[in-house]
C-alpha cells in the first residue's frame, strides 16, 4: 500500500475499521502444482552446485550424469526388467495386503466374534516389526518371490486394517439410531452408512500402506535378491557407481510420488463431500 | 373435530403403565396415554424429566432400557431429531430418500419444505434451518402415521423457529399424521399443538386441551397453567 508515493494522501484507501476481516485459519486457496515447487528448487540447487564444481562427482554425480546413466541402463541394460520385477513384487504384495486389511477390518468391525478373534491377533502382529520376520519367512518360504510378497503384504495390511477398523468402530451412534428409525436392514445399513462413514479412515490407511509397500520393497531387494531395482543398486554399491544408485533412488521416488498422487486423486473424488482444510 | 370421531375411537398411540428406568432409577413411572389419530400433541417437562425417554420408547429405540408396560404404536413412524442428522456423504435428495425409494416423492417433499432446487446440494452446504427442513422432508417422505419430534427446533434461531412452526403446522394440516412434539418452550407448545402434556416425576402431570380458536386471553391462561405445572410460579400473581 505504502509503495504509492504520490503527494496526495492515500484517499483511495478504505477506512480500516470497516475492512477488518477475521483472520482465516484455513491455509487458503490451493495453488496449482505447488507440490512441485520444493522438489524443483532442490533439483536446481543440485544442478547449480554440480555445474560450479562444488560436488565430488564420485559421491554425488551431476543430474545430467544420472540422466545419461538412466538412459543407458534403460536402452542397453536391465533397467526395464528390474523395474518390472520390482513393480510386480510391490503390486502383488500391496494387492494382497489391501484385500486382507479391508476384509479383516470389516470382519472385526461388524461382528463381535470377528472382533474377539481378529483385533487382538492383528495388534500382536503389529507389535512385532515386520522386517524382523524376514529370517523366519526365508526359512519357511525360501528366498523366492513368495516370501518377498508375503512380507510386503504384511507391511501393507496392518495400517489399512488399523485405520479402517478404527473408522468402523467410530461410526457415530446417532447415525445408527437414524438407520433404525429409517428402517434400514443390516445390509443397507452397512452399505449406506458404515462403509461411507469409514472411508476417510480407510484412505488414511491406504496411503500408509502404499508407502509401506515401497519401504518393504527397498529393504527386501537390498538384502537378498537377484533381480529388481534394489539388486541393481546393491551391485552398483559394490562397484562404486553412485550414478546408478541415484538412478535407482529416482525411480523409487517416482514410484512413490505417482502412487501417492493416485491415491490422493481417488480419495478426493470419492470423498468429495468432505470440506476440510486440504480441499 | 367432529369429522374425526371415527378415528378417535382407535388411538394411534396407546400406552398403559409404561415404565422405564436406568440403573434402578425410575424415569417413567407407569404412564397411561392415548393419542388419537391425527392429533398434534406437545410434550413439556423439565430437563431430565424423561421426555426423550418416552419418545424413544414409542419409537422403539430403547433396546437396552429396562421397563414394562403396554405400548401400541403405528407401523409407519418417522422421527425428527434435534440435530438434522443428515448423512454428510449423501446429497440432500439421497438423504431424504434414505431407507425408501421413489425419487419423485423425494423431490416433492423437498419442494414442500421449500428446498426445491437444492436436491443435489451436500448437507454441509445447507444452513441450520435448511438442514432441519431437509430432515422434515425425510420424515414426510415415508408418509408417517405418527411423527415423533424431539426438540426439532431447539438449535434454530428465533426467526427461523417461527417460520418452521408455520411450516410444521401447514405440513401437519396437509398430511394429518399424529404428532408428538417434545419441546421445552411453553409458547411453542401452545402455538403448535391441540393438546399439551406436562411430564412430571415420571407421570403425565397435566393434560391440557388447547382451543386453537381461543383469543389472546385464553392463551395467556394456558401459558400460566403450563408454567405453574412446570413449577415456574413467579409469573403468577
Ligand atoms: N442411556 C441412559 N443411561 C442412563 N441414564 C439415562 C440414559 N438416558 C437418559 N437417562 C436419564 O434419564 C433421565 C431422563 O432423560 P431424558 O433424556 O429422557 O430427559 P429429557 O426430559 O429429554 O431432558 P432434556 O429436556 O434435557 O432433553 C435423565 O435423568 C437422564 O440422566
Ligand atoms: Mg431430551
Amino acid at each position: 500500500m505504502s509503495a504509492v508515493t504520490t503527494t496526495a494522501p492515500a484517499v483511495t484507501e478504505a477506512p480500516p475499521a470497516v475492512r477488518r476481516k477475521r483472520r482465516s485459519l484455513s491455509p487458503g486457496r490451493r495453488l496449482p502444482a505447488t507440490r512441485l515447487i520444493g522438489p524443483v528448487l532442490l533439483l536446481a540447487l543440485w544442478a547449480a552446485a554440480s555445474a560450479a564444481g562444488r560436488l565430488d562427482p564420485g559421491a554425488v554425480p551431476a543430474p545430467w550424469t544420472v540422466l545419461e546413466t538412466g538412459a543407458r541402463l534403460w536402452t542397453e541394460g536391465t533397467l526395464p526388467d528390474d523395474i518390472l520385477t520390482s513393480l510386480q513384487r510391490a503390486a502383488s504384495g500391496f494387492a494382497i495386503g489391501l484385500v486382507a486389511g479391508v476384509a479383516l477390518a470389516l470382519a472385526a468391525g461388524l461382528s463381535r466374534v470377528g472382533e474377539a478373534l481378529i483385533d487382538g491377533t492383528v495388534n500382536l502382529n503389529r507389535a512385532i516389526p515386520t522386517l524382523g520376520l524376514i529370517p523366519l519367512f526365508i526359512l519357511w518360504l525360501g528366498i523366492g518371490e513368495t516370501f518377498k510378497i508375503a512380507i510386503i503384504a504384511i507391511v501393507v495390511y496392518i495400517p489399512i486394517y488399523l485405520n479402517t477398523h478404527a473408522a468402523l468402530a467410530g461410526i457415530d451412534s446417532r447415525f445408527v439410531e437414524l438407520a433404525e428409525v429409517q428402517g434400514l436392514n443390516r445390509f443397507q445399513f452397512i452399505r449406506q452408512i458404515v462403509i461411507p462413514g469409514a472411508l476417510p479412515g480407510f484412505f488414511v490407511g491406504l496411503r500408509l500402506g502404499v508407502t509401506g509397500s515401497w519401504l518393504g520393497l527397498v529393504v527386501l531387494e537390498q538384502i537378498n535378491a537377484t533381480s529388481g531395482l534394489g539388486y541393481l543398486m546393491f551391485q552398483a554399491q559394490n562397484y562404486g557407481q553412485s550414478d546408478v544408485i541415484l538412478v535407482g533412488l529416482v525411480v523409487y521416488g517416482v514410484f512413490g510420488l505417482v502412487s501417492d498422487s493416485a491415491v490422493r486423486l481417488i480419495e478426493r473424488r470419492v470423498l468429495s463431500w468432505r470440506r476440510t482444510l486440504s480441499s | 373435530m367432529a369429522t374425526h370421531t371415527e378415528q378417535l375411537t382407535r388411538p394411534a398411540v396407546r400406552l398403559r403403565g409404561l415404565t422405564r428406568s436406568f440403573d434402578r432409577r425410575t424415569v417413567l413411572d407407569g404412564i397411561d396415554l392415548d393419542i388419537p389419530a391425527g392429533q398434534f400433541v406437545a410434550l413439556l417437562g423439565h430437563s431430565g424429566s424423561g421426555k426423550s425417554t418416552l419418545l424413544r420408547a414409542i419409537a422403539g429405540l430403547d433396546h437396552q432400557v429396562t421397563g414394562s408396560g403396554q405400548l401400541t404404536a403405528p407401523e409407519r413412524i418417522s422421527v425428527v431429531f434435534q440435530d438434522s442428522r443428515l448423512l454428510p456423504w449423501r446429497r440432500v435428495l439421497d438423504n431424504v430418500l434414505l431407507g425408501t425409494d421413489g425419487e419423485d416423492k423425494g423431490r416433492a417433499a423437498l419442494e414442500e419444505v421449500g428446498l426445491g432446487g437444492r436436491e443435489q446440494a451436500w448437507p454441509s452446504e445447507l444452513s441450520g434451518g435448511e438442514a432441519q427442513r431437509a430432515a422434515l422432508a425425510r420424515s414426510l417422505v415415508r408418509e408417517p402415521e405418527l411423527l415423533l419430534a424431539d426438540e426439532p427446533f431447539g438449535a434454530l434461531d428465533a426467526l427461523t423457529r417461527i417460520k418452521m412452526h408455520a411450516l410444521l403446522r401447514e405440513l401437519w394440516e396437509r398430511h394429518r399424521p399424529s404428532v408428538l412434539l417434545v419441546t421445552h418452550d411453553v409458547d411453542e407448545a401452545i402455538v403448535l399443538a391441540d393438546r399439551v402434556l406436562v411430564l412430571e416425576e415420571g407421570r403425565i402431570g397435566l393434560d391440557l386441551a388447547i382451543d386453537r380458536d381461543a383469543g389472546a386471553d385464553a392463551r395467556g391462561e394456558y401459558r400460566l397453567r403450563l408454567l405453574a405445572a412446570l413449577g415456574v410460579t413467579e409469573d403468577l400473581r
